[in-house]
C-alpha cells in the first residue's frame, strides 16, 4: 500500500470522527499559537532593547558619581554624590593620559518644563559638549548641533529629541522656534533622529527620543542653576573600539581615582558602566517573562500531545475489529502502523497550520491591546508547525505500534 | 486447425493439486501453568474445486483450525502447505501478504466497514495487494455484479440488508481472485431466506471451480457442501456419519 493510499486512509479516519478530531486539533492550535506568541513578545522586547543600546552608542562607558561597591561604611546612594567635575572630563580628554579613550561627553542633566507656545511638555534637559552626537551614536534630523561657540558662549540655543519636538512643535517646524525652559528662552537650532525606540516604551524616562540638548555652559550658568556649576551629572565616554573598551575602562578609573585622590580603589566615588550591560540587566526580567510565556506555551502543547494520544488509544480500542479485519485481509503490521501514526500525524499538522494562523493573528492584534511589541518571526511558525508534527508522530507511536502488535484472531474475536 | 483426440481415449483430468495440507497439527493455548490443546494432531487434506464443511459443537477446536487454516495464526507443531508453500513457521508479516493472496475470508459478523462503501468495502484487500487504483475499482464492481449486487455498489453497509451485507463480503472475498475461500459460521446471522441465498452463491462459486471450506455447527449448513468433516476435542473424523446421526 503506497504511501499516497495510507494518506488518504488516514485522512478519511480522521474526518469521520469530526468533532473529537476537531477537540483534539484545538489543543494543539491553543499550544502553538502560544508559542508563536510568546516567541513574538521575546522578539519584540529583544529588538526594542537593541536599538535602545543602539541608540546609547556603541562601546561607550558612563561615569556617574557615588559608588555602587556600598559593602561597607556609609556611602552616597548611585549619582546622589556630587564628585564629577569637568576637571574630570578634561583630564579624560587626554589622548597621552588614556589613549584608548576616543572622546569624553561631560553632561549635567536635570528634568525641566518646556514652554512653546499653549504646549508644554516635561522632559530631560541636557548640557553636554559638541562631543555628545558621536559618543552617543546620534545624528541629527535637521538644522544644526550646538557647537564650540556655543559652549564658549552660553548660548541658549538647544536640540530637540524627535519625541519632545512633535510634542511641541506637531505642526510647525521646531527649527529657528524658541523654547522656554526655566524662564530661558532657548532658539531650537536642530532636532535630533529617531533613534527607532519604541515610544511605547514602558521606561519613558528613559525614552532617548525625549530630550533637550544644551550647551552645557548654558545650562550650568544660566538653566540649572543649583550650587556647584562645575558638578557633572555622568561623563560619557567612548572608547576607540570595542576591544579597547577594557582599556578605557582602566584608563578612566586610574585617572579619576588619581584625580580625586583616592588610593583603595574600593573606596571610589564614582561608578564606570557600560550602558550594555546596564540595559542587559534590565532585560533579564524581559526574557524571564519569555521564558514564562514559552514555558506556559510549551506546557499547553505537551497537553495538546497528550490529546493526540488520547483519542488514538480510543480510537485503536474504538477500531479494534477494524484493525482485525484489515490485518485479516492482508496488511502488514507496517501498513496499520503507518495508517496510525499517519492520522496522528494528520491532527498535528492540522492543528500546527490552525495554531500558526491564530498565532500570526494574535501577533497582528494584541499590539494594539496590551502596547507591547511582538515581532512575526517566520523561523518561528515555521518551527511550531515542525513542532506540532513531532508531537502527532512522538504522540502517535505508542497507540499505533498497539495497533500494529495486535493479533489479528484477538482483533477479530473481540464483540 | 486443430487436434482431436483420437476417439475413445478419455479425456485427461485435469490433475487436482492440494490446496491445504495438514500434517499432524496441533494447538496448544497456554494461560499462566494451564495449556489447552484445541487441537490434538489434525491431518486433513483439501484438494482445488472441493467443498469441504467442518462442523463441530462449540468448544470443538473448530475456530482454532479455522484460524490456523486461514493464516490467522500458526500450529504449535506440525506442518501447513496451503498451495504448496509451507505456511506454518512464517512471520506475522509473511503471513499477512499469505492471507492477501491465497485466502478469502467470509465472516459471521461480515466485519464491513462502516464509513466505506460496498465497492471500497470489496476494493480493500487489492489496495494491499498494490493493485492500481483504477484497476481496483474495475475489478471490485466485477465481483459486486458476481454476487448479485451490481445496483448497491454505493450502499455503505448501514443501508444494505444482512443478507446484501454478506453479499458484499463474499464479493470481497472473491476479488483478490484467492486459492481458498474461508467461511466461518456466514449464515450464523442470517434469516432462513438470506441464508439459503448466501449458501446458494457459495454452490455458485463452487460450481465455478472455486475451492470453499465452510466451518459451521449447524448440519443443514454443512450439508450444503461435497465433503464433510467433524471435529471432535480437537481431531477430525472424516465423514462423521455417527456424529452427524448423533446431533440429527
Amino acid at each position: 500500500m503506497s504511501w499516497l493510499e495510507t494518506l488518504r486512509t488516514g485522512v478519511n479516519g480522521v474526518r469521520s470522527r469530526g468533532l473529537r478530531s476537531f477537540l483534539t486539533v484545538l489543543g494543539i492550535l491553543i499550544g502553538i499559537a502560544g508559542v508563536i506568541v510568546a516567541v513574538g513578545l521575546g522578539e519584540g522586547a529583544s529588538s526594542q532593547v537593541t536599538s535602545e543600546i543602539n541608540a546609547l552608542g556603541s562601546n561607550v562607558l558612563t561615569i556617574t558619581p557615588g559608588s555602587s561597591t556600598s559593602s561597607s561604611g556609609i556611602r552616597g546612594a548611585l549619582g546622589s554624590a556630587s564628585t564629577l567635575t569637568m576637571d574630570d572630563a578634561t583630564a579624560l580628554s587626554s589622548p597621552v593620559a588614556a589613549p584608548d579613550i576616543k572622546a569624553v561627553a561631560p553632561i549635567t542633566s536635570n528634568t525641566e518644563v518646556l514652554t512653546a507656545g499653549s504646549q508644554t511638555a516635561t522632559t530631560s534637559v541636557q548640557g553636554t559638549t559638541p562631543a555628545w552626537l558621536p559618543v552617543r551614536g546620534r545624528t541629527l534630523a535637521e538644522g544644526r548641533f550646538i557647537g564650540k561657540q556655543d559652549i564658549n558662549e552660553h548660548t541658549a540655543v538647544g536640540v530637540l529629541g524627535a519625541t519632545t519636538a512633535s510634542e511641541l512643535f506637531s505642526r510647525s517646524d521646531p527649527v529657528g522656534q524658541t523654547v522656554d525652559v526655566n524662564g530661558v528662552p532657548v532658539t531650537i537650532v536642530g532636532v535630533l533622529a529617531s533613534t527607532g525606540a519604541s515610544s511605547s516604551s514602558s521606561s519613558s524616562s528613559s525614552n532617548p527620543d525625549d530630550t533637550l540638548i544644551i550647551p552645557i555652559t548654558t545650562g550650568a550658568e544660566r538653566i540649572f542653576g543649583g550650587t556647584s556649576r562645575n558638578t557633572l551629572s555622568s561623563i560619557a565616554v567612548q572608547a576607540k573600539s570595542s576591544a579597547d573598551l577594557t582599556g578605557a575602562y582602566q584608563e578612566a578609573d586610574h585617572l579619576l581615582l588619581q584625580l580625586h585622590g583616592i588610593t583603595n580603589p574600593t573606596q571610589a566615588d564614582f561608578t564606570i558602566t557600560s550602558e550594555a550591560s546596564l540595559i542587559a540587566a534590565n532585560t533579564s526580567v524581559d526574557h524571564t517573562l519569555t521564558i514564562l510565556l514559552g514555558g506556559i506555551a510549551a506546557i499547553s502543547l505537551i497537553v495538546g500531545g497528550i490529546g493526540v494520544m488520547n483519542i488514538m488509544l480510543v480510537s485503536v480500542t474504538e477500531r479494534i475489529r477494524e484493525i482485525g479485519l484489515r490485518k485479516a485481509l492482508g496488511a502488514t503490521p507496517r501498513v496499520i502502523r503507518r495508517q496510525f501514526l499517519i492520522e496522528a500525524s494528520v491532527l498535528g499538522v492540522v492543528g500546527g497550520i490552525l495554531g500558526v494562523v491564530a498565532g500570526i493573528l494574535c501577533v497582528a492584534y494584541l499590539p494594539g491591546l496590551i502596547g507591547d511589541p511582538i515581532s512575526t518571526s517566520p523561523t518561528a511558525a515555521v518551527g511550531a508547525l515542525a513542532i506540532a508534527l513531532a508531537i502527532g508522530v512522538l504522540f502517535g507511536v505508542y497507540p499505533a505500534s498497539r495497533a500494529a502488535s495486535l493479533a489479528p484472531i484477538d482483533a477479530l474475536r473481540t464483540e | 486447425m486443430t487436434m482431436t483426440p483420437p476417439l475413445g481415449t478419455p479425456p485427461v483430468a485435469p490433475e487436482r493439486e492440494a490446496v491445504i495440507e495438514l500434517e499432524n497439527v496441533t494447538k496448544v493455548y497456554r494461560t499462566g501453568s494451564l495449556s489447552v490443546a484445541a487441537l490434538r494432531g489434525v491431518t486433513l487434506s483439501i484438494n482445488e474445486g472441493e467443498y469441504v464443511a467442518i462442523i463441530g459443537p462449540s468448544g470443538s477446536g473448530k475456530s482454532t483450525l479455522m484460524h490456523i487454516l486461514g493464516c490467522l495464526d500458526i500450529p504449535t507443531s506440525g506442518g501447513y502447505q496451503l498451495a504448496g508453500e509451507d505456511v506454518s513457521r512464517m512471520s506475522e508479516t509473511a503471513l499477512a501478504e499469505v492471507r492477501n493472496r491465497r485466502i478469502g475470508f467470509v465472516f459471521q459478523q461480515f466485519n464491513l466497514l462502516p464509513s466505506m462503501t460496498a465497492w471500497q468495502n470489496v476494493e480493500l484487500p487489492l489496495s494491499y495487494a498494490g493493485v492500481p487504483r483504477r484497476e481496483r475499482k474495475e475489478r471490485a464492481l466485477e465481483a459486486l455484479a458476481r454476487v448479485g449486487l451490481a445496483g448497491r455498489v454505493q450502499h455503505r453497509p448501514g443501508e444494505l440488508s444482512g443478507g446484501q451485507q454478506q453479499r458484499v463480503a463474499v464479493a470481497r472475498a472473491l476479488v483478490t481472485e484467492p486459492d481458498l475461500i474461508l467461511a466461518d459460521e456466514p449464515t450464523g446471522n442470517l434469516d432462513s431466506v438470506s441464508a439459503a441465498d448466501v449458501l446458494g452463491l457459495m454452490g455458485d462459486l463452487y460450481a465455478a471451480g472455486r475451492t470453499l471450506v465452510l466451518i459451521t455447527h449447524d448440519v443443514e449448513v454443512a450439508s450444503a457442501a461435497n465433503r464433510v468433516v467433524g471435529i471432535r476435542d480437537g481431531l477430525l473424523t472424516e465423514n462423521d456419519t455417527r456424529y452427524l446421526e448423533s446431533v440429527r
